[in-house]
């Protein structure tokens, strides 16, 4: 079984690509499941069981998402295992951008659509820097320079990855991705496989559920920021 | 990588955006002076907390970036010849077709919605070869794309021109050519960006000047600026226009002004005007190309008419615009 996380910001089109792929994949011969893994609420697990594709779902709810994530990773691995997938997706809902699911030795998929800024793929850190692949959504709303100008943002950010422009709308370019994914290497197991990126560091009185503000109420592994101070 | 280069000095000058590695990871800018084994090593454990990684594993990832840095240049594929051969359609029946196309063509697509359309142009896109549902092969210079050359030419192949397209970025119109032109490597990059300027504003109907907002240029001025801009600024040989609205562009200039600059131009279209100015008509039925049709001489004398009549009615628009009078008669 082939692994591949997809990461990307709220509502970039990473379950509409999915969607796309594994449509391509399903004409192929082969089978496409998605853990997902999103905060609160979500109903893409719905928009997966219409479309056929096996999908469970997990919810964070008070705890990190990413710690959330790498906790359940494994435990993802072995349920498309036990489910004969050929492809297992593990898409993460993209939150505050500091972090990224990718793995060392799966293939790492980063989601970003054109409207989102220029500035974007510099700003969304390691998901689009460490990544492998950047599928790029929403390119048939805005014009071609700005889509080219976009790539070009995302491919000076991570010149490594392979950017290819994917239409959740129609399809296009899903057949390039699931090229991508078709050469991708199997992942047997994830036990003692290694986070591209470190989560964040935590640990502090509001890890615990401390709700008051104020220095008497802050313990543990706290930062200061630097404000600038009025010349003398 | 690293080891062929002493200082980063000396990587600065064989690669400017190797900057953009320390900048977007918020790593201190390393000193031109400093050996990059040594700008690594000396890494404090906060700043490589902050990275999410270790020193050896920073320094192997900046040693890629540097690796991957020249595909930043990697140019759109060139092509002498496009061919499309036919596969089958949505109801098994094989699809009569061997369309071989050179830049300078351009092909109307016509259709229902459903014919097919999309579905052409993304195995177009996607260098087709017998892989897609149409089982179509498309062919670049007679010869089958390999897997590495189809990646490559993935996003790069085609350009697309559509009436569902908007500008969305912040930016006044000189400042958007000067960062397309910046994201090609062009070496003279004003230059470029004000004979597209210049361009567009032959183009449109009412014309616009470098300092106005994208988001503030009307519909025919946008779809103006969008087509001098793929016809000069963008590498991708072939184009797919879905209609060109008639928002009070010279809507054959705009063909020929594509054309000109070498690219096969692909057009969704229903308008007969434009439909006219293509050599020949793919008629798209149940997800096949139902025949081709070559514009015959009796339709270009149509178009000449057509042309008188198209004028006519620009000539009204832009009275109705000046608050002059709407009379209209088929004579004169």
């Amino acid at each position: 079984m082939q692994l591949v996380t997809v990461a990307g910001p709220p509502s970039s089109g990473k379950t509409s690509v999915l969607l796309r792929l594994a449509a391509v994949l399903g004409r192929q011969g082969k089978r496409l499941g998605v853990v997902k893994f999103d905060c609160l609420t979500g109903r893409d697990k719905d928009v997966f069981d219409a479309a056929g594709i096996p999908c469970a779902a997990g919810q964070s709810g008070a705890l990190c998402p990413d710690h959330f994530f790498v906790c359940n990773a494994a435990d993802a691995h072995a349920w498309g295992l036990s489910r004969g997938l050929d492809v297992l997706a593990v898409e993460s809902a993209g939150l505050c951008n500091r972090c990224a699911p990718h793995i060392e030795g799966a293939l790492a998929v980063c989601v970003v659509d054109n409207l989102s800024g220029i500035d974007t793929p510099a700003k969304i850190g390691p998901m689009l820097r460490l990544a492998d692949v950047v599928a790029v959504t929403k390119g048939d709303v805005v014009s071609q320079a700005e889509r080219e100008v976009f790539a070009f943002r995302v491919r000076r950010a991570n010149p490594r990855a392979t950017v290819l422009f994917v239409s959740g709308l129609t399809g296009q370019g899903a057949e390039a991705l699931a090229h991508v994914v078709a050469g991708a290497p199997a992942t047997p197991t994830l036990d003692g496989a290694s986070l591209r990126f470190t989560m964040p560091a935590a640990v502090c009185s509001y890890c615990l559920g401390q709700r008051k503000i104020g220095a008497d109420h802050q313990m543990g592994n706290v930062r200061k920021m630097d404000f600038p101070r009025e010349p003398a | 990588m690293t080891s062929q280069y002493p200082t980063f000095a000396a990587i600065w000058a064989a690669l400017p955006p190797a900057r953009d590695f320390f900048a977007a990871q918020g790593l201190p800018m390393p000193a031109p002076e400093a050996a990059p084994a040594d700008y690594f090593a000396a890494l404090t454990p906060d700043a490589l907390a902050e990275v999410g990684t270790d020193a050896g594993t920073l320094a192997a990832r900046f040693a890629d970036f540097l690796a991957a840095l020249p595909r930043l240049g990697a140019a759109a594929p060139r092509l002498a010849s496009l061919t499309i051969r036919g596969g089958t359609g949505k109801d098994g029946r094989p699809e009569r077709l061997d369309l071989t196309l050179v830049p300078g063509d351009v092909v109307a697509l016509v259709g229902p919605t459903g014919s097919g359309k999309s579905r052409f142009l993304a195995d177009v896109e996607w260098l087709a070869d017998a892989d897609t549902p149409t089982g179509r092969r498309v062919l670049l210079d007679g010869k089958t794309a390999d897997a590495a050359g189809r990646l490559a030419a993935s996003g790069r192949l085609v350009a697309q021109l559509s009436q569902n397209m908007h500008f969305v970025m912040d930016l006044t119109v000189r400042e958007f050519l000067i960062a397309h032109a910046e994201s090609r490597l062009l070496a003279d990059v004003p230059a470029a960006a004000e004979a597209v300027e210049g361009l567009a504003n032959e183009l449109a109907g009412e014309p616009f000047g470098p300092d106005t907002a994208l988001t503030a240029l009307s519909g025919g001025q946008s779809r103006a600026l969008m087509i001098a801009d793929v016809a000069r600024l963008c590498a991708s040989p072939i184009v797919l226009v879905d209609e060109i609205e008639n928002a009070g562009i010279d809507r054959r200039k705009a063909i020929a002004l594509l054309t000109g600059s070498g690219k096969i131009v692909l057009m969704a279209t229903h308008d007969p005007l434009l439909a006219l100015t293509a050599g020949r008509r793919l008629v798209f039925a149940a997800g096949a190309v139902a025949a081709v049709i070559a514009t015959s001489p009796e339709e270009k004398t149509s178009l000449a008419a057509l042309a008188q009549a198209d004028a006519k009615l620009a000539a009204l628009r832009d009275s109705l615009r000046r608050g002059g009078s709407l009379c209209f008669s088929q004579e004169k």
